[in-house]
């Protein structure tokens, strides 16, 4: 019988956090630090809504890209919080995630050969999308002197006369760094002169804490070629749900829109009527949240910095990335003897691409009560080994 | 800052001051004299401590009394609430909205010393008009607080 398999989908590396996955599920008593998702539920009003829908019935397929009265929101939403501004009818898709709308972004945009910038460390989908989209990424590695934000200068080393496209994920998994306007700016810049195309992964948006989050899509010249993409995940607690949306101008939109149609007919439907509530009245639920998480980011970056560890302050996500070179282990070595020895598991650096060598990510979506515990044992962890070192 | 402020120090009084600073990104001066404040404005009227007394060896039973009253004139019903509040065993007097006038809450060693209180000195008064008494069976939630075991978080434990 013949190989039933395809190769390219063969040598797609699997997920660097599977591994780490296997060993933490079957340690009884582990606490883990390396969650990507919220650690609140669903705001109730919400869930209530998701309910509702569905005592009434609401279980058929919606249009294709979504809800005419979610994209109304959606697009009120994006003017409301971040100055952007799109038409309901044919510049927003609702996708099945932001991870969907990633996915049929690339596949509508590339052709075979064309080059993907992705600075990295980076979310673990944008290297294999693009090669199932038939793309080739070439990675950008971000640089902690910079707060692992990205430069111009950084583009223009990378970029060849096959790029096509720039990925940019800010507020940044796994590193919490953000892109403040004039560094947006700076890049924008060197993007509209190369004449490229930029996904925006902005799922982290409203978990930014230094200043309002800004969309590279606002910066002049950047619309018409800027894909962004959102979602209700990690704002409104959302994870399960599976629901996300990009927007953009009308013929990336539609082509999208036409993937989408084939691939996956439309988003749950009762995800969209839960999110017309989140975005009407879940203000207040996102605030409230985003002040959990930045008393529990400030906690975490405080204890780091008492420890004398190097670690840049994160001003995005749920994530610190704190640096643990002057032990002189790998990522993975750190990682795999703390869990051993603590029973503690972050991830480390590496599952996020190459330059991650030397870091890890902390995920800070959990209890002050469990996050104290788990940096407790992390404090000891680190004394202990350089009471070693110093033998 | 405030309202931060409060909503932590809401949950748990006993926090530290120098982690409150750490976590609210102020200086523990500027806490500080905030506090003052709010002890001063009323705003802050005291810092408790949630105990469930079902887990110690101390008898202690909880009743919640509604009260209907024939209000005064001149005084509406804050004269009644007063005589009834001054009791140091009546932990909360609610004046509130629906069929009864007053929702009164007690604590007392047993069953039996709870009614003898509704009987002597609550229905005695003259213008309570009548009293309905629930005693708590079981706490389950006090003051924002689970008192059932914690629930387990269901996420995978590692996630990209």
């Amino acid at each position: 019988m013949r190989n039933p398999l395809s190769r390219e989908v063969v040598t797609i590396k699997p997920s660097g956090i599977r591994k780490f996955f296997d060993i933490v599920s079957e340690m009884k008593d582990a606490i883990s630090l390396g969650v990507g998702e919220p650690d609140f539920d669903t705001p109730w009003h919400i869930r209530d809504e998701g309910i509702y829908s569905l005592e009434k019935g609401r279980t058929f397929y919606t249009s294709n890209a979504g809800l005419k009265e979610l994209k109304i929101e959606i697009c009120n939403y994006l003017k409301r919080r971040f100055e952007l501004e799109y038409h309901y009818k044919d510049e927003v898709i609702v996708t099945v995630g932001g991870s969907e709308a990633i996915d049929i972004a690339l596949r509508a945009m590339l052709d075979p050969g064309d080059e993907v910038l992705i600075p990295q460390p980076c979310y673990v989908s944008y290297d294999p999308c693009t090669v199932l989209a038939g793309g080739k990424p070439v990675p950008i590695q971000l640089k902690q002197e910079n707060q692992f934000r990205l430069t111009p200068q950084e583009i223009l080393d990378a970029v060849t006369e096959k790029t096509k496209v720039l990925i940019l994920a800010f507020p940044n998994n796994p590193t919490g760094a953000i892109m403040e306007k004039k560094d947006l700016e700076a890049i924008a810049k060197v993007i509209i002169e190369k004449d490229l195309f930029v996904i925006s992964d902005e799922i982290y948006a409203e978990l930014s804490y230094a200043e309002n989050h800004v969309s590279i899509a606002s910066i002049p010249g950047m619309r018409e070629r800027t894909i962004v993409i959102n979602g209700f995940s990690k704002s409104y607690a959302m994870t399960g749900w599976r629901l996300g949306y990009a927007c953009g101008p009308e013929e990336i939109i539609e082509q999208m829109t036409k993937i989408h149609q084939f691939a996956i007919m439309c988003a749950p439907t009762t995800s969209q009527y839960a999110a017309v509530e989140a975005l009407k009245n879940g203000d207040e639920d996102v605030k409230r949240m985003r002040e959990a998480y930045n008393q529990r980011r400030r906690y975490l970056v405080h204890v780091f910095r008492e420890l004398g560890l190097e670690c840049f302050e994160p001003f995005g996500a749920f994530y610190v990335f704190p640096c643990i070179r002057e032990f002189g282990m790998t990522s993975d070595e750190f990682a795999t003897r703390f869990l051993q020895e603590e029973k503690v598991a972050v991830v480390p650096g590496t599952a996020f691409g190459d330059c991650g060598e030397g870091f890890l990510r902390i995920s800070y979506a959990y209890s002050m009560e469990d996050l104290k515990l788990a940096i407790g044992r992390f404090s000891d962890f680190v004394e202990r080994l350089r009471a070693e070192q110093n033998k | 800052m405030r309202e931060e402020l409060l909503m932590v120090i809401e949950k748990n009084s006993r926090i530290d001051l120098k982690e409150l600073a750490i976590i609210l990104g102020v200086e523990e001066i500027d806490i500080v004299n905030e506090l003052a404040t709010m002890e001063k404005e009323g705003i802050i009227c005291g810092y408790h401590t949630l105990i469930d007394w079902d887990k110690t060896t101390i008898d202690k039973v909880t009743a919640l009394i509604e009260v209907r009253v024939t209000p005064q004139r001149g005084h509406g019903f804050d004269a009644i609430a007063e005589r009834i509040y001054k009791y140091p065993e009546v932990r909360a007097v609610y004046l509130i909205s629906g069929g009864y006038d007053l929702l009164v809450i007690l604590d007392g060693k047993n069953l039996r010393e709870v009614s003898q209180f509704v009987s002597d000195k609550l229905s005695t008064q003259e213008s309570i008009l009548s009293t309905a008494t629930h005693f708590v069976l079981k706490k389950y939630k006090d003051h924002g607080t689970i008192f059932e075991k914690k629930s387990e978080d269901e996420r995978m434990v590692i996630t990209p």
